[in-house]
């Protein structure tokens, strides 16, 4: 693929690395706020490459492990309904509720279906007219166009067995709680690019200013992270609390007009609870008024459900980048891809299963070192 | 599902009044809401994400990156310092 090889070229690799030692004159923490950014770097070794001075650490970006249990549960109750078709992207099958999960609801005769687009939910909804069609719409700014256009097409179709149980994440309250907690340690952020492809990144200058530090829109390939971290640390040894963009052959300033204004005319901003973290305000999307029809939730009178959290896992501490996988006493050991414990150990973009995955079973530098 | 994958649009087409390409994947070929990226062309390369093309990748901009790495190269021999041996192989990227 045009753009792939060229940008995990490890030579061109060692190269940026010599220079990003070169830049660094003292210890440096930033963090990389994309599950997808942590994969890379986790499976390419990119954290190995860089000099002691700079360390990476990982942060919240994985919509599948945020995703809160209230909500999880309510989509297994859903799912259970003999009336309900329920779709969702593939990642969030394994992911664990209070007592099951979506894989097992399947086992047990639920008709679970994984989805590649939501569009895909509105074409099996006309072609079932006598059940309903709940396609679980999680995921970060990346997947808000996607579902946003499902559910205004459905309206627009007139498409009535069909709803949505709405999961949606925003990453730059997220980037502001994280500075704002007393425990923060981060000095640069490296902002996750297909996130600012939809949204652009004119909310990330008043950040930047506020937190004084600098926040470098960054791709997903080794040689994107590299340099991403390259211009972080230039940034960082300047003093300047400026936003940089890495990733301009994808990203422009405004983003992508057409998608933010279908996001804007679906959905408004909400207080959303992240698993692992708590409620962060405005931190999330929910429907408008005039979309409410396709809410899953009121549908089925779901609301209040109580819900039971693991007392092993730590990967709320994971999420904000206080601690790393392999500190977790149950990692690899009772917490494992067959047998998870929490969502971080189930996605791929999750922090724990990129350590599981790659053979990262201890960690080289612990966040308190 | 926030990664986003790079894919080459091949040919577009209407569907339920929405513009859709046919995408190809390293070979895996699949269809791809459009209504984000009216402008993508056939041969262009787009980011998709859940099915719809998010940004058409510009190419001035993919290859700036190696202009930026001669000029690295550049600035550490009027340093003096040593550059990287480009041959070794340790650490990283294997
Ligand atoms: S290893 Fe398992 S139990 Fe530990 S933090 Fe990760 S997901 Fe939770």
């Amino acid at each position: 693929m045009k753009y792939q090889d060229e940008y995990r070229d490890p030579v061109a690799a060692r190269r940026l690395a010599a220079a990003i030692a070169r830049q660094a004159t003292r210890r440096w923490t930033i963090m990389e706020v994309c599950g997808g950014q942590t994969h890379t770097i986790i499976k390419y070794g990119v954290d190995q490459l860089l000099p002691p001075e700079v360390e990476l650490v990982h942060g919240p970006g994985c919509p599948v492990c945020v995703t809160p249990l209230e909500l999880i549960d309510a989509s297994l109750e859903i799912a259970t309904r003999d009336d309900v078709i329920f779709c969702s992207f593939g990642d969030m099958l394994r992911v664990p509720g209070s007592r099951s999960d979506l894989l097992k609801v399947k086992a047990a005769g639920g008709d679970v279906r994984i989805v590649y687009s939501p569009l895909d939910c509105l074409e099996i909804a006309e072609a079932e007219p006598d059940r309903t069609v709940v396609f679980f719409a999680v995921g970060f700014e990346t997947t808000a166009p996607a579902n946003a256009m499902a559910i205004w097409q459905a309206r627009r179709r007139r498409i009535e067995n069909f709803a949505v149980v709405v999961s949606h994440v925003l990453v730059p309250p997220a980037i502001s709680a994280i500075l704002s907690s007393p425990q923060n340690r981060v000095q640069g952020f490296l902002a996750a690019g297909h996130v600012c492809m939809v949204t652009g990144y004119d909310e990330y200058e008043p950040l930047a200013a506020r937190h004084h530090i600098p926040i470098v829109v960054t791709g997903f390939e080794p040689l994107d992270l590299l340099e991403g971290v390259y211009r972080c640390v230039c940034l960082l040894e300047a003093g300047r609390h400026a936003v940089d963009n890495q990733y301009a052959r994808v990203v422009k300033r405004e983003g992508n007009a057409s998608a933010r204004q279908l996001i804007g005319e679906v959905f408004e901003i909400t207080d959303r609870k992240w698993r692992g973290v708590g409620v962060i305000p405005r931190s999330g999307y929910r429907l408008r008024p005039a979309y409410q029809q396709f809410d899953a939730l009121s549908r089925f009178s779901l609301t209040e459900l109580n819900v039971v959290e693991s007392n092993n896992c730590i990967s709320g501490l994971i999420l904000q980048g206080v601690k790393k996988p392999a500190e977790c006493p149950a990692f690899g050991t009772t917490c494992t891809p067959q047998h998870p414990l929490g969502a971080t150990m189930v996605s791929s973009e999750g922090a724990c299963a990129a350590y599981y995955h790659y053979g990262r079973r201890t960690s080289s530098e612990t966040i308190h070192a | 599902m926030c990664l986003g994958i790079p894919g080459k649009l091949t040919e577009t087409f209407a569907e339920h009044d929405m513009p859709m390409g046919r995408v190809d994947f390293g070979g895996v070929f699949k269809n791809i809401c459009l209504a984000h990226t009216p402008q993508a062309l056939p041969g262009q390369y787009v980011i998709v994400h859940a099915g719809f093309a998010l940004q058409v990748v510009d190419e001035d901009e993919a290859t700036r990156i190696f202009s930026l790495l001669d000029e690295l190269d550049e600035l550490t021999e009027l340093d003096g310092s040593p550059s990287p041996n480009p041959g070794a192989d340790q650490g990283g990227l294997g």
